[in-house]
């Protein structure tokens, strides 16, 4: 995608028939996020359960340690046993797994895709390179703070994380959700300006539109 | 190998060939006669296979080397080409019409050590870095950390040890 395909433009139909296409209000909200009320106790409770219980991961992988899902999705730790499963498009999913080190181009990617995901979402961050930029920490193109530009719901720590720690992490997430401190996504939309201050700092040829989803 | 140092001395301006090994010799070429020893390279002499082109900075001297690596299968050698380019002017002629693979190692050149091809396709464009408005992050005077440090919102409380003291302060506290 480029700045270009965020003009307005006229497309030719298939029948030859003209129409104006303007993609910013036509492909994409122009809405700001909202923050989500917790509805009453017990059917909050009741629905974090279900949330806990519910995690669609997206398979995208972001770093060297998206190599630790591959063992995680098949049968030598199945965390498919855990009702944690991978699905193939933004759309579908509720958990991104940030699998190491982000380069800025990469970065700009998964905040397209984390906006697109349905709420309520998560995010999961693996490796030393998400929390302080780990062995790529004074690099000129790798960021260090992966909480400075996307809500960090868990840090699953290590330099690969073996698959046992995801586990673990995915477990610590699933409590987290229980008890309702899985906020990710109201603190995204409560902090959105500073989010995107942050983001557009570093992405300097910001092609997308403010809102993605 | 020698001898065909010795032919190409004879047409070119070759000087300080580095046998390497016995199947892979470096040597410099004046930046004019650059492409046409190249070509000759890869016309006459059966190097066919460009393996790779890259770029060192020497700061201290002014200078930037580009290595061409050439390979022939028949003879199972490799060439390294050196050609030096003035650091104020890094303007090179493109070889990409000899290798189509060549273009793209000079996006990559242009983009981390600002060394320009002019002619060659998209040379322009951006190759990795997506708006990149500091100097080519590859040369040497571009202090990476500061970058770093500048940019990325550094998590505080990061120490670092020199390897070789904390060894000997672990092994050896006394001494």
């Amino acid at each position: 995608m480029s700045s270009k395909d965020l003009e307005k433009r006229r497309v030719t139909g298939p029948d030859g028939e003209q129409f104006d296409v303007d993609p910013m209000q036509d492909y994409f909200c122009q809405e700001r996020p909202k923050e989500h009320e917790p509805a009453n106790r017990i059917w909050e409770s009741f629905l974090n359960w279900a949330r806990a219980e519910s995690l669609w991961i997206l398979g995208y992988g972001t770093g060297c340690g998206a190599i630790e899902m591959r063992p995680l999705m098949t049968p030598r730790f199945d965390a498919y046993r855990y009702g944690i499963q991978w699905r193939p498009t933004p759309r579908q999913s509720n958990v991104l797994v940030i699998g190491g080190y982000l380069s800025v181009k990469t970065l700009k990617r998964v905040i397209r895709s984390y906006e697109q995901m349905q709420g309520p979402k998560y995010v999961v961050a693996l490796g030393s390179c998400t929390i302080n930029g780990g062995m790529y920490w004074d690099s000129y193109n790798t960021i260090n703070r992966l909480d400075k530009y996307l809500p960090v719901d868990i840090y699953i720590t290590g330099c690969m994380p073996r698959p046992e720690s995801l586990l673990a992490g995915f477990e610590a997430l699933k409590k987290l959700i229980r008890e309702g401190k899985g906020e990710g996504q109201n603190l995204y939309a409560r902090n959105f300006d500073e989010y995107k201050a942050n983001q557009k700092k570093i992405i300097r040829d910001w092609d997308m539109p403010d809102y993605n989803w | 190998m020698k001898a065909l140092i010795e032919r190409l001395e004879k047409k070119f301006r070759v000087t300080d060939p580095v046998m390497q090994r016995a199947d892979e010799t470096f040597f410099t070429v004046d930046k004019a006669d650059a492409v046409a020893l190249i070509t000759h390279l890869r016309e006459r002499e059966g190097f066919t296979h460009l393996s790779f082109l890259t770029a060192v900075d020497w700061l201290e001297d002014g200078k930037f080397q580009l290595t061409y690596l050439l390979n022939n299968n028949a003879m199972k050698a490799d060439v390294g080409v050196r050609v030096f380019l003035d650091r104020e002017r890094p303007v090179m002629e493109s070889v990409h019409h000899l290798w189509k693979q060549a273009a793209t190692y000079q996006r990559e050149l242009k983009e981390m050590f600002g060394i320009d091809f002019p002619g060659s396709p998209r040379i322009d464009e951006p190759f990795i870095l997506e708006g990149w408005h500091d100097i080519p992050p590859y040369r040497r005077d571009f202090d990476t950390k500061k970058y770093s440090e500048e940019t990325y919102f550094p998590r505080p409380g990061r120490t670092t040890h020199d390897p070789a003291d904390y060894m000997k302060q672990k092994l050896y506290p006394e001494e």
